[in-house]
C-alpha cells in the first residue's frame, strides 16, 4: 500500500525505521518490570503500521521509547532502533532533539492535557518550527495558519490566536495533528489519536488523517486498541501481548487469516454493529498477566485453550506459513493446526473453546 | 401513571416480578434539567442556561434494559443522575414505581435509595483507595442497618456472584485490574438488592476482551436478580448487546427511541444513521467498499441550542422546516419513535400511518413528516 507515494522507495529497500529486539525494563518498588520484551519490527516509508494491544501490552512504551520519552533513571534499555542510519535508543539527548518533531513526530491520546494551556496555539506550533528551522516569526505564523487549514480548522487565521481551552476536543486533536505535521516529519507516531473523541468526530479525524497521509507520504505508527480504527486506516498490523509482538502481518492477513490464538480472541471479542447480535459476547477468559509476574514461555499460555507442552518455551516470532514471509507469529502450533482449531464463521473469528467467566487468579 | 410508556408492549415479553400491578418502574415526563450560568459577585444574576436535558419523556419497564446513547454533552449522564435524584430537575416529573419523586426530600428518598443503585464509568476513581474491598461492598449494607456478621457473609456471596474470590475481601482496590475493579463496583451496586441499576458507561474504560466479560456478567446478573438497567453509553456498539430498547439523545433532546435490534437495521433519525455510520467496522473488505457518510461539524453549544430541530445544522437532510419547527416524536410501527421531519428507512405508507406521540416535547410543532417526502433510504438528499 506504500507504493504510489512519492516518498516511498522501491520495495525491497532498507526500511525507514528498523527496531531490533527492543527491551525496556523499569525498576519499581515491586521489582523490575519488563514492559517491552524483545520487540522487533520494520517500518517502510509511507506505510501505516498499527500496533494493537490491550492496556499493559507495552504498545505505548514501545512507541514512546523510539523518541526517548521513557528515559529515566529507573529505566533500562536494550536493543536498537535505527532511523535513516541513526540509532535512536542510545542516541544523546542533543541528537534526539533534532529528530523529535522534525523527523519523527508524535500525536498523543489526550488533546486536553497534551497542549500547553497558557500558550496560544500560534506560539506552540511556531516554537517547534523555529526550534528546528529557525525561520522568522512572520513566516512561522504563516505556516501555522496554513497547517491549521490543512487539518480542517475553520477560520484558521483568527484561531491561531486562541488558547487550547477555546477549542473543542475534536478541534484540539486537529491542533495536535497540525503540531505534529509542522516540520514535515517522515514518521508520525499516533498514540490512540481518536480514543478520547466522540464517534462522529473520530470519523472526521480519521478521514482527515487518511487524506493527510496521501498528501504528505509520512509513515505512521498507530498505537491503538480499537480494531475498527485499524481496519479503517492501517496497512500492516503488529499485535502485542504482554510486552511482545505475538503476530505481525498485513491488514488482510491479520483479519482474515489470523495465526495467534490471542489474535483470534481479540478479533472475536469485537462488537459489530453491522451484524446480527450474538446471544453472548465471546470473551477471552482470564486477565492479562501482571508485568512483574509473567508466566514462562508463551505469555498467553494461561489464557489459551490450546496450550500444550511446548508452550513453556518462548516461541520465536517467525513466518510459519509457506510463501508468506511477511506474516509472522509467536505460536508453536503449525499453520494447519491453527486453521483447524480457530473458529471461523463467515466474517467472525474466535477462540474455539467456549469462553467462560473467569475470576482472577 | 398519566404518561404513556413510549414502548412497544406487544414486542416485549410481559414484565416479570412487578410488585404493584402494571406500569413502568421509572417514568420521566417532560423532564428538563437546566444549569444556570451566573455572573456577578454579590448579586449573582443568571445570564444564561445550559440546556442539559430539554423536555424528555420516557419510561423504563421492570426487567428491561434501556440503552441511553449520545455523544458527550448530549445530556445522557445528567438525565441518568436526575432519575437517581442526584441532580434536581428544573421542570417535569420523575416517578419511581408510579410514585412522584421529583421533589422528594431526603427522608422520602432514603428507602428508595435501596432500590436504585449506580455503577460508574471509571473503576479507578469510583472506589475509595483506602478502603478494603469488604468495606467498600459492605458500606451500603452498613448504611442501611445490617449487622456486622450478616454483612460479612453477604459480601462473600456478592464477590462470588461477580466472579471474584471470597479471599479478595481484605484487599485494596489498587491490587485489582480495571475489569476486576468494575466487578467490585457491580458487587457494591448489588449489595442492597436494588431493582434499578444505572450503569454510566460501565465498560468504556476497559479493554475489549474485558468489556465482553463485564457485559456477559451484567447479563447474567440481570437474569438472576430480575434487575432493570439504564445503560448509558457514548456509542452504539456496546449498548446493542445489553439493551431491549435504545434511546438516542442529542443536545438534550430525545431523537429516537427504538426496539434495540431495529435501531441497527432500520434507524429512522438521520442522527442515528450518522452515529452508526461513524463506527469504524473492524473488517477491511467492508471498510473499503462502504460508503462513508461523515457528518460535518460538531454539536452546538447547549447554552443556545439551534431553533427547530437541534440537529439541523449538521443534518444532511435538513430543509427550511427543520430550522423553524421542532419535530414531534412520531410513532412508527412497532413503537419506534423518532423526532424528524425527513425520516430515513421508512416507506411513505409507514409515514402516513405514523402518529404524533404524546411523549413529544411540549414545544414541538404539529407537523408530521410528509409522506410525499422522498424516502432516501440511507442516502442523504442534499
Amino acid at each position: 500500500m506504500s507504493d504510489g507515494h512519492p516518498a516511498a522507495p522501491p520495495a525491497g529497500h532498507d526500511p525507514l525505521l528498523a527496531v531490533d529486539d527492543l527491551r525496556v525494563t523499569f525498576a519499581t518498588e515491586e521489582g523490575s518490570v519488563q514492559a517491552v520484551d524483545g520487540v522487533s519490527f520494520d517500518l517502510k516509508a509511507g506505510e501505516v503500521l498499527a500496533v494493537v494491544g490491550e492496556s499493559g501490552s507495552g504498545k505505548s512504551v514501545t512507541a514512546m521509547t523510539l523518541l526517548g520519552l521513557t528515559r529515566s533513571p529507573n529505566a533500562r534499555f536494550e536493543g536498537t532502533a535505527v532511523y535513516k542510519g541513526a540509532e535512536l535508543i542510545e542516541a544523546s539527548e542533543d541528537d534526539l532533539r533534532k529528530v523529535r518533531g522534525a523527523e519523527i513526530a508524535m500525536i498523543f491520546q489526550d488533546p486536553m492535557t497534551s497542549l500547553n494551556p497558557v500558550l496560544k496555539i500560534r506560539d506552540q506550533i511556531a516554537e517547534q518550527i523555529q526550534e528546528h528551522e529557525g525561520v522568522p516569526d512572520q513566516e512561522a505564523t504563516e505556516r501555522c495558519v496554513e497547517l491549521l487549514e490543512r487539518v480542517g480548522i475553520p477560520r484558521a487565521r483568527e484561531r491561531v490566536d486562541n488558547y487550547p481551552f477555546e477549542f473543542s476536543g475534536g478541534m484540539r486533536q486537529r491542533v495536535m495533528i497540525a503540531l505534529a505535521l509542522s516540520c514535515n516529519p517522515s514518521i508520525l507516531i499516533a498514540d490512540e489519536p481518536t480514543t478520547a473523541l466522540d464517534v462522529t468526530i473520530q470519523a472526521q479525524i480519521l478521514q482527515r488523517m487518511r487524506e493527510l497521509r496521501e498528501e504528505t507520504g509520512a509513515a505512521v505508527i498507530l498505537v491503538t486498541h480499537d480494531l475498527g480504527v485499524v481496519a479503517d486506516i492501517a496497512d500492516r498490523i503488529a499485535v502485542m501481548y504482554s510486552g511482545r509482538i505475538v503476530e505481525e502481518g498485513t491488514l488482510d492477513q491479520i483479519f482474515y487469516d489470523p495465526q495467534h490464538p490471542y489474535t483470534w480472541g481479540l478479533l472475536g471479542s469485537i462488537t459489530r454493529v453491522d451484524r446480527p447480535r450474538p446471544e453472548r459476547l465471546p470473551a477471552i477468559k482470564g486477565l492479562p498477566p501482571s508485568l512483574a509476574n509473567r508466566p514462562s514461555g508463551c505469555h498467553f499460555r494461561p489464557r489459551c485453550p490450546h496450550e500444550f507442552a511446548r508452550c513453556s518455551e518462548v516461541p520465536p516470532l517467525e513466518a510459519r506459513i509457506e510463501g508468506q514471509a511477511d506474516h509472522r507469529d509467536r505460536c508453536w502450533l503449525s499453520a494447519e493446526e491453527k486453521r483447524e482449531r480457530r473458529e471461523v464463521r463467515p466474517g467472525e473469528i474466535g477462540l474455539a473453546d467456549k469462553p467462560e467467566e473467569a475470576p482472577a487468579a | 401513571m398519566s404518561v404513556e410508556a413510549p414502548a412497544s408492549e406487544e414486542q416485549r415479553p410481559p414484565v416479570e416480578g412487578d410488585g404493584d400491578g402494571q406500569g413502568p418502574l421509572v417514568d420521566v415526563e417532560h423532564l428538563k434539567v437546566f444549569f444556570p450560568i451566573k455572573q456577578g459577585i454579590l448579586l449573582e444574576r443568571e445570564v444564561a442556561r445550559v440546556h442539559a436535558v430539554n423536555d424528555v419523556t420516557l419510561a423504563i419497564d421492570e426487567g428491561e434494559t434501556l440503552g441511553l446513547v449520545g455523544e458527550s454533552g448530549c445530556g445522557k449522564t445528567t438525565m441518568s443522575r436526575a432519575i437517581m435524584r442526584l441532580i434536581d430537575a428544573t421542570d417535569g416529573a420523575i416517578r419511581f414505581r408510579g410514585e412522584e419523586i421529583t421533589k422528594a426530600g431526603r427522608r422520602k428518598m432514603a428507602p428508595l435509595r435501596r432500590e436504585m443503585q449506580m455503577v460508574f464509568q471509571d473503576p479507578f476513581a469510583s472506589l475509595n483507595p483506602r478502603k478494603r474491598v469488604g468495606q467498600i461492598i459492605g458500606m451500603p449494607l452498613r448504611l442501611h442497618g445490617s449487622k456486622d456478621d450478616t454483612i460479612e457473609t453477604r459480601v462473600g456471596q456478592l464477590l462470588e456472584k461477580v466472579g471474584l474470590a471470597p479471599e479478595h475481601i481484605n484487599r485494596y482496590p489498587h491490587e485489582f485490574s480495571g475489569g476486576q475493579r468494575q466487578r467490585i463496583g457491580v458487587a457494591r451496586a448489588l449489595a442492597l438488592e436494588p431493582r434499578l441499576i444505572v450503569l454510566d458507561e460501565p465498560v468504556s474504560a476497559l479493554d475489549v476482551s474485558v468489556q465482553a466479560q463485564i457485559i456477559n456478567l451484567l447479563d447474567d446478573l440481570q437474569d438472576d436478580f430480575k434487575l432493570t438497567y439504564l445503560f448509558v453509553a457514548h456509542d452504539l456498539s456496546v449498548v446493542r448487546h445489553v439493551s431491549d430498547r435504545i434511546a438516542v439523545m442529542y443536545l438534550g433532546k430525545l431523537m429516537e427511541l427504538s426496539p434495540a435490534e431495529e435501531l441497527y437495521t432500520k434507524p429512522i433519525h438521520p442522527y442515528s444513521t450518522a452515529l452508526l455510520g461513524a463506527i469504524p467496522i473492524p473488517d477491511p473488505e467492508e471498510n473499503r467498499s462502504r460508503e462513508r457518510l461523515v457528518v460535518s461539524g460538531e454539536p452546538p453549544n447547549p447554552i443556545n441550542p439551534p431553533s427547530g430541530c437541534v440537529f439541523h445544522p449538521r443534518c444532511p437532510r435538513s430543509t427550511e422546516i427543520c430550522t423553524q419547527v421542532e419535530p414531534p416524536l412520531a410513532r412508527y410501527r412497532g413503537g419506534h419513535l423518532a423526532a424528524c421531519h425527513h425520516p430515513v428507512s421508512v416507506s411513505a405508507d409507514e409515514i402516513r400511518a405514523a402518529k404524533k406521540d404524546p411523549s413529544s416535547p411540549l414545544s414541538a410543532g404539529e407537523e408530521m413528516p410528509s409522506a410525499s417526502d422522498p424516502d432516501g433510504g440511507s442516502a442523504p438528499s442534499s
